[in-house]
């Protein structure tokens, strides 16, 4: 799946649910699998403080690709990380330094992406697509 | 919702007063339990506030039409009403400002350039954030040092403490009456009292408290207090500092500008009398005029019974949350306000403050701006409930139902 393949699944994968306690029970059922970064590799330069939750990142480049490792204190907040790692895992730079991440809007997510919002992931998707450009 | 409340209030009747509370969010009832950080405004003081932008709006002080000497008698009526409701010894001691961290910065500005180098200024440790930053700016600013009294695991002020950090070169003691993170109430009385023996003044945070206990600024013989508006059924980007007023002329103007002077010429520029020599510029008119309005909202309540109200349902909330095993609830004195706040197990306080705003239900999660008592307890933040005089047991018993459904989504 491409970029925007993979953005529209996530989305039927919501629209199944019209409660928004269902929707978040996906995500937290999502943040529990995320792929964490070691204890001991949750280094300051991975932190992301924010005023609710923190956030770690790690990025790989290889062979032209792009790999996130994350984590976060808070499970809603490593769900939505788990989402955001699921589509941008293995896509070139140059997607995910110019592509729409449409489906967080779409799936009615946007207020945890909001700059008020000071739960950190602002930020990381700021920083996973600057590690991007670094690559492109 | 069903009143089942033994004070003698009707919280119907209250409740059919403040319109917001018959929103839908995310297609439930609004349970609005963030009360500290903000409370809902009576529909007195929004129509207020319509009214005069659409009957009275004109700029105060020295207009010589017939509307700016209106606006003016409303805002100057609002000072005088906010000053008798405090039992201040004169209008001219009641400042407008933005708020309480406006007020705090005022003094620390102004009051601060009374200081020398080497002397010192009392704070606590369960502070909010605008009682710390203001003082640490004025430390590196004149060299003054700050001393921070500790608390107690219960979240109580440590007095033993506080006294042997009292001594002459103390110049002021800057407390909170009420913690905004844990609603513990201070014994403020007994610290003014003692801080006076050694000759320092007091500045009481009144955030917290102007909405749960009857302030007599006379009586309570502090030296500054401040609060703002929008606790207080008033506006949001209005407040009050009160200080003493051989005081306040003592101390040199804050911000210069418009109606604080007296006169002005480039050789010499002489300033305005209290209260205006602390109010340049045009201030918040309407949140003024409003903030006077929300007093009478108060005025028409019997304060007593509601904080009776309150304590209800502090208890009640309290015993139904204890009830839940793995609940840890910080500030555990007796003394408290209608204030809860409180981990569960290993769970991060943002994810349930996520689920619970999901289910209708409105708390702050976080520090609390305190992130002192946070690293006291050595926890990232707390889940805050605040209750306010409209809410009820019955919002309380559904707030409780979406919390253990919380629990169990996140367990």
């Amino acid at each position: 799946m491409n970029y925007i393949e993979k953005q529209n699944a996530i989305i039927e994968d919501f629209s199944l649910f019209d409660d928004w306690m269902e929707k978040y029970e996906l995500i937290i059922d999502l943040g529990k699998e995320i792929e964490m970064i070691p204890s001991q590799d949750k280094r300051d330069e991975q932190l992301i403080e924010g005023c609710q939750s923190r956030v770690w990142l790690k990025s790989n480049y290889k062979d032209g690709k792009m790999f996130y490792f994350a984590d976060s204190d808070a499970i809603i907040t490593k769900g939505i990380i788990s989402l955001l790692i699921k589509v941008m895992n293995g896509e070139e730079p140059k997607t995910i330094a110019k592509e729409d991440l449409f489906f967080i809007k779409e799936i009615g997510l946007q207020e945890h992406l909001s700059p008020t919002r000071a739960n950190g992931l602002v930020e990381m998707v700021k920083r996973m697509k600057l590690d991007a450009i670094k690559h492109y | 919702m069903k009143d089942t409340t033994q004070s003698r209030i009707a919280v119907q009747d209250i409740r059919s007063q403040f319109p917001i509370l018959t929103q839908k969010v995310n297609g439930r009832d609004l349970i609005y339990f963030d009360n500290a950080a903000t409370s809902q405004k009576p529909l007195i003081v929004i129509d207020k506030i319509k009214n005069y932008y659409e009957k009275e709006n004109a700029n105060i002080h020295r207009g010589v039409h017939s509307l700016s000497q209106e606006a003016t008698t409303a805002y100057e009526q609002a000072r005088q009403k906010i000053s008798s409701y405090l039992n201040a010894k004169s209008d001219s001691e009641i400042i407008f400002t933005k708020g309480t961290t406006d007020g705090i910065n005022l003094i620390a500005s102004s009051f601060g350039e009374l200081l020398s180098p080497g002397d010192e200024i009392i704070i606590s440790a369960m502070e909010h954030h605008s009682n710390i930053v203001p003082w640490q700016l004025l430390e590196s600013r004149k060299k003054i040092k700050l001393k921070v009294v500790p608390i107690h695991k219960s979240g109580e002020i440590d007095l033993n403490a506080f006294e042997k950090l009292l001594n002459e070169k103390t110049k002021l003691v800057s407390i909170t009456h009420i913690s905004n993170s844990l609603g513990i109430i201070n014994p403020i009385n007994e610290i003014i009292r003692k801080s006076h023996l050694v000759g320092a003044k007091v500045l009481i945070d009144g955030a917290q408290s102007i909405q749960h206990e009857k302030i007599d600024l006379q009586e309570l013989n502090c030296d500054f207090f401040v609060f703002s508006g929008h606790k207080v059924y008033g506006p949001t980007g209005v407040g009050v500092l009160y200080g003493k007023s051989e005081l306040l002329n003592i101390m040199p103007p804050y911000q210069g500008g418009g109606d604080m002077i007296e006169k002005v010429s480039f050789e010499k520029t002489t300033f305005n009398v209290l209260p205006f020599k602390f109010e340049a510029g045009t201030p918040n008119i309407v949140g003024g005029i409003a903030l006077g309005t929300a007093f009478d909202f108060i005025d028409s309540l019997n304060f007593e019974q509601c904080q009776v109200h309150e304590l209800e349902l502090l208890r009640y909330a309290e015993a139904q949350l204890n009830a839940i095993p793995t609940i840890k609830i910080f500030g555990t004195s007796k003394n408290k306000t209608s204030v809860i706040s409180f981990n569960v197990g290993d769970i991060h306080p943002f994810d349930i403050g996520t689920l619970l705003d999901k289910q209708g239900v409105a708390v702050r999660t976080g520090h609390h701006c305190t992130q002192p008592i946070m690293d006291f307890y050595q926890i990232p933040g707390t889940i805050r409930v605040s209750f306010s005089i409209y809410n009820t047991k019955g919002e309380i018993d559904l707030f409780v139902a979406a919390l253990n459904k919380s629990i169990q989504i996140l367990s």
